[in-house]
């Protein structure tokens, strides 16, 4: 079954709005930029539309800007289009970073070049910090989730679990607390499930 | 060239864990990349990451560059695909199939219980990624100013990183 398509935009359309998002956005916010160009000013999705793609894109692996670009060039596109966007999406910082790449490793060992790049670095945490601070703040939901995400946390720097283990064992049990209410609740609930909602 | 099945191989792996983000993933590829493998040093594999945080798009796009330092071009080219090809296929794949879950109670669910496994992995990943790259007074006031001016500013993070760079020139030289 096909999508239904808000409407059917060309190959070469997507690629292009998707490649200059991909060229112009930059420190991870690349969602506000996909919102701008898709919603505001091209109208290919609505806001519901991209609410419900973003959705899809935060369950799944893979990255927001990449998961986003599949999933609005398929509802736009098709199949080809959603080629179109992914490509599109990941040419420009492909270019960056191949080059940046043999840069770093002509001159990655000059004393200015590591300076710069420590400072680079220590740059990248109080950005990458405060990215998911803003995200904590906004989706973590009473005791439970501060729970899993302090377990999360534990598993892996303290305990030195690897992150495939995490994943599976802390999903299972997120997934399992957020279970879909029954509609007719259980006669008695045993006493640690009691204690833990 | 020898280096290519492998470079294939974990940066597939790595790209099944980025739940949330690529932040997640970060751990174990500090540990598949310069632990197992030993294609690069630490202290590369943070350089690498923080410059990929000024790159356009998105922001794992980084995995071109280890790519290239592991094996030129042909690295470049397969640490990409193979970090965001199977990933993208899965997307495409779950995003035809997402109108026919629509009443799929537990979607719901997984949904809500997947935001905090991904929260508590970045935090992880950040914590890893921070011991490697606070080393001192200068790198922790770096980090302090950077997060400050995120939070309480709209200023474009590209130019805060430049500004982490311009730092450090002056005083970790």
């Amino acid at each position: 079954m096909k999508p239904a398509a808000a409407q059917k935009v060309s190959a070469a359309d997507i690629f292009v709005t998707f490649l200059v998002i991909g060229a112009t956005s930059f420190g991870g916010g690349v969602v506000a930029y996909l919102r701008n160009a898709l919603v505001t000013k091209k109208k290919w999705l609505d806001d519901s539309h991209f609410l419900e793609l973003m959705s899809i894109s935060n369950t799944l692996p893979g990255l927001n800007a990449t998961n986003m670009s599949i999933l609005a060039g398929d509802r736009v596109g098709g199949t080809i289009g959603s080629i179109a966007a992914m490509v599109g999406m990941c040419l420009p910082g492909f270019i960056f970073m191949t080059v940046a790449g043999i840069l770093y490793g002509e001159h990655g060992d000059r004393p200015l070049v590591t300076a710069a790049l420590r400072g680079v670095a220590a740059a990248a945490v109080g950005l990458l910090a405060a990215t998911w601070f803003q995200i904590g703040k906004k989706s973590i939901k009473g005791f439970y989730d501060a729970f899993i995400v302090l377990a999360a946390v534990l598993g892996v720097n303290h305990f030195k679990l690897s992150v495939p283990v995490v994943l599976l064992s802390a999903g299972a049990l997120s997934i399992f607390i957020h279970r879909p209410a029954e509609e007719h609740p259980p006669e008695k609930d045993s006493e640690w499930i009691r204690f833990l909602r | 060239m020898d280096q290519i099945p492998a470079i294939a191989r974990v940066f597939a792996y790595l790209s099944l864990l980025t739940i949330g983000g690529g932040m997640a993933a970060y751990p174990e590829m500090k540990s598949l990349v310069v632990d197992v493998h030993h294609w690069l040093t630490n202290a590369q594999v943070i350089h690498i990451y923080s410059v990929g945080q000024m790159a356009p798009g998105p922001n794992m796009m980084m995995v071109a560059a280890m790519g290239e330092r592991i094996s030129g071009l042909a690295g470049a080219a397969v640490a990409a695909l193979a970090f965001f090809v199977p990933t993208g296929i899965l997307t495409f794949g779950v995003g035809r199939l997402w109108r026919r879950l629509a009443s799929w109670p537990w979607r719901a669910s997984i949904q809500q219980g997947l935001a905090p496994v991904a929260i508590g992995l970045a935090v992880a990943g950040l914590v890893t990624f921070g011991k490697g790259s606070i080393t001192g007074w200068v790198t922790a006031a770096i980090g302090l100013a950077v997060f400050a001016a995120t939070i309480r500013t709209k200023t474009n993070p590209a130019l805060l990183i430049l500004g982490g760079a311009v730092v450090g020139v002056i005083a970790l030289r």
